[in-house]
């Protein structure tokens, strides 16, 4: 792949992605439209990321990717290749190592610190997208700050089912002004989004949007007094390392249904079980 | 079990060995090249360069040839393909008006200065299936004359200089450049153009044909639909001049609407513009449909609520690369996702439950 530049992309559209970042960072939480480009890989498939991860990227850095919180999904697989050939950079699996990490869906559990970068794939960066399809509209009510609407959906969630039915994508207010999506992660991740030691950078490159929060930003996820903000997961322990503070899969390990659950970031419970913690499915 | 879900990357390079394998299918079978692609299969070529928005024949056969026949999928290798190229600067508008057609038909004048030249179309074939092709390709040469020279005027100067027809200003405003800029609402309709000549031709196909159905009537004749090829003039800045660089073939076609007047518009005819690469005319007359349709606002039309009037709604939907992409990213894993929707549907279930149970007990 020599004929390409590195990482990609060419020196100039690097630099029009790093002004939306740059912009992005400035007022954190807002959406900033770029010119999103054709990638190589399907819009959809972490083309937002890759375009972040490109403008980012120095030949120094470190990278990693998980998809599912797994070094070894697919398409995370895919995405490393990726800028292994076109970038030559270094790759990681173990979290703590990695100076620039691209995400779809979850945030590590081990917390990241600072001089690192988190970049999230986003499917759709409009949080009020299905309550108004209109992305004219839904600017105007981001400028006006009118978020009733959302509310009410919440409300409506409570008044039907007891509970807010947001399991995951569950919006977010930053820095007490955006609305903002914090891309399909399960809400269980939300409490780590702010006052995050790490720079937050999120990529949706079919809806051409980038937008950031930098290190230590306050971001509160939408609740009610009376219904405040829940974290959940499985309620179990990792089954491979024990680990009861992580998020879990969820297995079929048989025929009859048989399941075990198991930490989603697999960096976290393989460093977990090289330690010596183990699980009662552990063999 | 949980040793299953790893091994991702050898995966992937399997699944790869095997399609390259399927890609080439029977190896006794001769293998095609790109110029017998390119010359035979020119229509799928033509489509490809269009919606993959880069005029190279060879690239798109080549890309036909390595997407097995699919496509979106060889619109999906131009277009990315084409992020890599650096942008030198931008031709001169092209000039239409110089075309030399090989084909040039007009549905609204029997006759007209410039002709009607049927050129190779498919309108009055038979489709009854060609077996003779089965067996053997070869075909008795077509009857030629010499080209014509000169400019073909267009129809739509005929009706205005009687002013029957809505005036098209001449407009020197460099349009915005979608590859190049977000696309942002409300779009000029340059915008939604340079959308519409890089939209899916179903998609256009379809919106198209909801408005001859009633979905945002505006009764199109196909005023002209012209085919042929136009030079190319790029602006040097060290020569201080223009020159020659090179040639596309284009397929144009303008639509002159029924209009009987709105709150702000004489009655008079309107337009639509179609304008794609290659010969596309399925796609270029879809294309006139739906921007004609799209510029209701802009005529004091009412909206009467049609999915082609949805500037929003066409445009966000029409690129098949973006569409094809976000659909099928369903494919990847959610398995986080749909765990903490698990957990959500089984808390709700649970709680349902109980409370069905505590209604029976009173």
């Amino acid at each position: 792949m020599t004929e390409y530049n590195f990482a990609y992309l060419d020196e100039q559209t690097k630099r029009m992605i790093r002004r939306a970042i740059l912009k992005g960072l400035a007022i954190p939480g807002y959406q900033v439209p770029f010119a999103s480009r054709e990638m190589p890989m399907p819009y959809g498939w972490g083309t937002g990321g890759v375009q972040v991860s490109a403008a980012v990227l120095t030949p120094k850095d470190t990278f990693k990717v998980i998809d599912q919180g797994a070094d070894d999904t697919t398409n995370a697989v895919s995405i490393r290749t990726f800028f292994q050939r076109t970038a030559g950079v270094a790759t990681t699996t173990a979290t703590s190592d990695a100076t620039v990490i691209q995400t779809r869906h979850r945030i590590p559990e081990e917390p990241l610190h600072e001089g690192q970068i988190l970049v999230y794939q986003v499917p759709i960066p409009e949080p009020l997208r299905f309550l108004e399809p209109r992305e004219s509209e839904t600017r105007k009510m981001h400028s006006l700050e009118e978020y009733g609407l959302m509310h009410v959906k919440l409300y409506e969630d409570i008044s039907r089912h007891g509970h807010i039915a947001t399991s995951y994508a569950y919006p977010v207010k930053v820095e007490g002004r955006y609305v903002t999506d914090p891309s399909p992660i399960p809400k269980f991740d939300n409490p780590k989004l702010g006052d995050m030691a790490a720079i937050q950078l999120f990529g949706a490159g079919r809806e051409q949007r980038i937008y950031a929060l930098p290190p230590y930003t306050q971001v509160v996820s939408l609740d009610f007094q009376d219904h405040p903000f829940e974290a959940s997961k499985a309620d179990h322990p990792c089954g491979m390392c024990g680990a009861t503070d992580s998020y879990l899969d969820e297995l079929i390990i048989d025929d009859a249904g048989g399941r075990m659950f198991v930490c989603s970031d697999t960096d976290y419970c393989e460093a977990r079980q090289a330690a010596g913690h183990k699980g009662k499915d552990a063999a | 079990m949980y040793v299953a879900v790893k091994g991702g990357e050898r995966a992937i390079e399997n699944a790869h060995a095997w399609l390259a394998e399927e890609r080439r299918g029977n190896t006794d079978i001769a293998e095609l090249s790109i110029a017998q692609i390119r010359e035979q299969l020119s229509l799928a070529v033509n489509r490809v360069m269009a919606e993959g928005s880069l005029y190279d024949p060879d690239l798109a056969a080549l890309a036909i040839k390595q997407a097995r026949g699919d496509l979106i999928e060889a619109i999906f290798l131009i277009r990315a393909y084409r992020t890599t190229l650096p942008r030198f600067g931008a031709s001169e508008p092209v000039d239409t008006g110089i075309m030399a057609c090989d084909r040039r038909i007009s549905a609204t004048f029997k006759d007209l200065p410039g002709g009607q030249v049927l050129g190779p179309t498919f309108d009055y074939t038979h489709r009854l299936l060609d077996f003779k092709l089965a067996a053997d390709g070869e075909v008795p040469k077509a009857p030629s004359r010499g080209a014509e020279t000169g400019t073909v005027p267009h129809v739509t100067e005929f009706l205005n200089r009687e002013g029957l027809i809505e005036e098209a200003p001449h407009d020197d405003t460099p349009p915005p450049d979608l590859t190049r800029e977000p696309l942002e609402m409300p779009a000029e309709r340059a915008l939604r153009l340079q959308a519409l000549t890089r939209a899916d031709e179903g998609f256009t196909l379809g919106l198209a044909y909801s408005t001859q159905r009633g979905y945002g009537r505006n009764h199109a004749f196909v005023g002209e639909l012209r085919i042929g090829s136009v030079p190319v003039e790029m602006d040097i800045p060290e020569l201080g001049f223009a020159v020659e660089i090179g040639e596309v073939i284009l397929t144009e076609c303008e639509t002159v609407n029924q209009f009987t007047g709105s709150k702000t518009e004489p009655p008079q005819f309107t337009r639509g513009y179609g304008l794609v690469f290659g010969q596309t005319e399925r796609k270029a007359i879809s294309m006139a449909l739906v921007d004609r349709a799209l510029r209701w606002e802009e005529l004091g039309e009412d909206n009467v609520g049609a999915p082609a009037q949805d500037a929003e709604f066409v445009l966000y939907h029409a690129d098949n690369i973006q569409a094809t992409g976000f659909l099928e990213h369903i494919k990847l894993p959610h398995y986080v996702d749909f765990q903490s929707e698990l957990e959500l549907v089984r808390k709700l279930r649970r709680e349902a439950g109980a409370q069905q149970v505590q209604e029976a007990a009173e």
